[in-house]
């Protein structure tokens, strides 16, 4: 046990609790407010029912996606000018639960369009665009891990982080001009968000400040995940080389 | 020397390169028309339809064939050590960059004008037009110029041929969106007004790329 001292352990052994160990308090007592409130207090919609409660949990996670990769642009972008691995942390991590995101967003939307929609797809801008956001951070995060080096697959992974978001607008007005020669048969989709009424609209502001704090718990963890592994292979390395 | 003299010892390089050893464009062309035959059988194609479905086929094998061409970009340099001789030398990593993609932009430029009057005849629609030489032109800019870039990377990693694909079409989503809906208007005889938005949307893509990629393609072959 002497080697211990070498692990660097950055969790809350005696002191305060750490930023990690506070947000996830914060964010597990949020997020059981947020359920009670979506499940208990938030009025049925008189149209679409019980369904419409899927909403809560779509829009926030659908937007804090976009503003995740937003965070592996500016990040990608800090990396390449500066080379501070921090900043490739902070970008990697944010893909990442980005990409978990996203998923998300497309699995809860399409909960949401069977019964609304009467189809699980359409070939819609937003949903055509969240599908092709998926395929590119989850291109990023495959050059990532397929590069030669961890160092070349950071500046790889920035790289495609900065192209693949400036392509994203690109991508959406082709859509929408795509689907203005080719019309779906899904008339008016989210018509739904005018109809939010007073209690409906303050519980989505608050889920979706739950869930800006379960982004911020995530990317944290996914940091720590990573430093610790990092840690692990410079063990490895040592072990490795007195043993020779 | 400028930009333009390295850039063109380079094509040149390139060029010569491919003109001894033919193992590239005759392949891309084979391959060409694979996709041609296949696609018409999965599509069911009919006379009647061609003219719709032709737009379809047509781009749906100039990016596969853009794909199969641009992984061979960096191979030949990786294999050899080229890439590493190219980079100490006194160019600038731009020259390198226009370079590389020029001669992607001539090789599936070549391609596309043996494949085009083929798929005219078996597709049976009228390839000649100023508008859809403009489409093709400014469509396969915009996949020499990513590819490039996404080829330089690709090269360098664990199941290359794989991970261009997947880095490629997500992105030129747009232009062959464009590309197909600007052809499908040039085939039906529109004149330049007639094609839209579609050509300065792929327009606008290039341009943006033209001078994005070489930026960032200097991080990409640093050591």
């Amino acid at each position: 046990m002497a080697n211990t001292q070498n692990l660097e352990f950055s969790g809350s052994l005696g002191r305060f609790p750490s930023v990690k160990t506070s947000l996830a308090i914060i964010t597990g007592v949020m997020m059981l407010v947020d359920l009670y409130l979506i499940f208990m207090v938030a009025p049925t919609d008189s149209v679409l029912g019980h369904v419409q409660r899927v909403f809560y949990f779509h829009v926030p996670i659908a937007i804090m996606s976009f503003l995740a990769f937003f965070a592996v642009f500016i990040f990608s972008l800090m990396y390449l000018g500066k080379r501070t691995p921090k900043w490739d942390a902070i970008a990697h991590a944010s893909g990442e639960v980005g990409v978990v995101f996203v998923t998300l967003a497309l699995l809860t939307g399409i909960i949401w369009a069977r019964p609304v929609w009467n189809t699980w797809w359409t070939w819609e801008p937003r949903l055509t665009t969240t599908m092709i956001l998926w395929l590119i951070y989850v291109a990023y995060l495959m050059v990532r891990s397929y590069a030669p080096t961890q160092s070349k697959g950071a500046i790889y992974a920035a790289v495609v982080g900065i192209v693949g978001f400036i392509d994203v607008p690109i991508v959406y007005y082709s859509v929408v001009w795509w689907r203005s020669i080719h019309p779906s048969p899904v008339v008016g989709p989210f018509a739904q968000s005018d109809s939010l009424d007073g209690t409906m609209y303050l519980i989505l502001l608050y889920s979706f400040i739950t869930f800006i704090f379960f982004f911020v718990y995530m990317v944290t963890e996914r940091m720590e995940l990573r430093s610790t592994e990092e840690a692990l292979g410079r063990i490895r390395f040592t072990l490795r080389r007195k043993g020779r | 020397m400028g930009l333009l003299g390295p850039v063109m010892i380079i094509v040149w390089k390139d060029v010569l390169l491919e003109f001894r050893s033919r193992d590239l464009l005759i392949s891309v062309v084979v391959f060409g028309l694979l996709v041609v035959v296949v696609f018409n059988f999965t599509l069911n194609n009919t006379p009647g339809r061609s003219e719709e479905l032709a737009p379809g086929i047509l781009w749906a094998a100039f990016a596969f064939a853009a794909v199969l061409a641009m992984n061979r970009a960096f191979v030949r340099d990786q294999e050899q050590g080229g890439l590493e001789g190219l980079l100490i030398s006194p160019v600038s990593r731009d020259a390198i960059f226009l370079g590389k993609a020029l001669t992607s932009l001539i090789f599936m430029l070549l391609v596309e004008a043996v494949l085009l009057p083929v798929y005219a005849v078996m597709l049976d629609f009228s390839a000649l037009s100023w508008t859809l030489m403009l489409t093709i032109f400014l469509g396969t800019l915009g996949f020499a110029v990513v590819g490039t870039l996404f080829s330089a990377m690709a090269v360098q990693t664990r199941s290359r041929e794989i991970m261009l694909s997947v880095l490629f079409f997500p992105v030129l989503l747009p232009v062959i969106i464009a590309a197909v809906e600007a052809s499908t208007r040039a085939i039906g005889g529109e004149t330049f007004i007639g094609l839209g938005r579609w050509l300065p949307l792929i327009g606008v893509f290039d341009a943006l790329f033209l001078v994005i990629c070489p930026w960032v393609f200097a991080f990409v072959v640093e050591e």
